[in-house]
């Protein structure tokens, strides 16, 4: 649902499922999967959005990451770039890893509570699809710093793999970046 | 033991004379005075972080949109961000420059900060990351330029260590 705007804007993705998944519903040029370094998917978000003031940038997180790098709320909250989208996909679980339950499992830690207490103004929780593509919709319409937390089902592909090789994404990302910018006009005289 | 408010100002003038509009950073002592006028100036980005991992994917973000950004933290802050050394700008040829105030090393009077001091240099060479020593105000702007451009060409992070020579007024 959330793929058809992806695709005009730079967008961070975790590791494991969602990087699989965006995949394979079809790579871009625009798409970087941070491979690990788990944690700083928003803060790349965050390096992105406020150095491309012209660019609507897109963070797909997850409740391991988050977890791991919760001092990003707090950075996200004080410098808020109002183009920055972040999705945390929140299956309760560290699912590439087989599986066990993380801390947000069975309702104990509330990911979106912990977005709003650290400051951030325009926080959703979503439990539903439907829920999901209304948030999404007025998160990417508006211009403020947005993040939704989706609750989602702990499931998965049954392959992981690309043909695309780490820094080769990196580069790419970069170029595509670059190829955006409008040329700076050559001065005359 | 006061921070030199005339080096400061050499290592800032040394960050814009490289060219740089945008630093990510986790204030420490030796780095206020530098900070503060980093803040002050309305031609230089600063962004502050809670912990010093995050400024590692923040000066990703910023190299992917093309901008001329450096890192600045406390040697232990480097510490604590080493996975993000290693697995986000080493694993994806990201060039960091990281200027990293070197405590608990020569001259050192608090026990806190020892252990950090003792091992930095050690880890650094573990990580294969270059390192040079900035000691005088004369030749650190020439050393954040040449750090700046090791790590551009060589798509790797850089480590410019401020000395106790250099940060702190000497009496």
């Amino acid at each position: 649902m959330l793929y058809p705007e992806l695709a005009d804007k730079p967008v961070v993705t975790i590791m494991g499922a969602s990087a699989q998944e965006l995949y394979d519903l079809g790579h871009r040029e625009n798409f970087f999967y941070l491979q690990h370094a788990m944690g700083l998917a928003s803060s790349i978000g965050l390096g992105l959005a406020l150095h491309l003031p012209h660019e609507k940038v897109v963070v797909l997180d997850g409740d391991g990451s988050v977890l791991m790098n919760l001092g990003t709320l707090a950075t996200l909250a004080r410098y808020r770039p109002r183009n920055l989208v972040c999705v945390i996909f929140d299956n309760g679980s560290l699912l590439s890893t087989g599986g066990f339950d993380s801390h947000t499992a069975s309702g104990i830690t509330d990911l979106a509570a912990m977005a709003r207490a650290a400051g951030i103004q325009q926080v959703a929780a979503v439990d539903s699809v439907l829920a999901f593509g209304e948030a999404a919709v007025e998160a990417f319409g508006r211009d403020d710093l947005s993040v939704i937390v989706a609750k989602v089902a702990a499931v998965g592909p049954n392959h992981y793999g690309m043909d695309l090789h780490l820094p080769e994404n990196a580069f790419r990302f970069k170029r595509w970046i670059a190829g955006r910018k409008s040329p700076v006009p050559r001065e005359t005289s | 033991m006061s921070v030199s408010y005339e080096n400061s100002k050499a290592v800032f003038q040394g960050i814009k004379d490289a060219g740089i509009t945008s630093l990510s950073a986790l204030p420490e002592t030796w780095l206020g005075l530098l900070l503060q006028q980093a803040d002050r100036d309305p031609d230089m980005r600063l962004i502050q972080v809670a912990k010093e991992e995050e400024a590692i994917g923040i000066a990703a973000g910023a190299y992917f949109a093309g901008e001329r950004h450096i890192l600045l933290m406390q040697n232990h802050g480097f510490l604590a961000a080493i996975n993000g050394v290693v697995s986000l700008a080493m694993l994806y040829s990201i060039p960091l420059c990281m200027l990293i105030a070197l405590r608990g090393h020569w001259g050192e009077p608090y026990p806190w900060h020892t252990r950090g001091g003792i091992v930095t240099e050690g880890v650094l060479r573990a990580l294969n990351v270059p390192f040079e020593y900035a000691r005088s105000p004369k030749e650190v702007g020439r050393q954040i330029r040449e750090a700046w451009t090791l790590s551009q060409s060589s798509l790797s992070p850089v480590a410019l260590l401020l000395t106790r020579d250099l940060m702190e007024e000497q009496l």
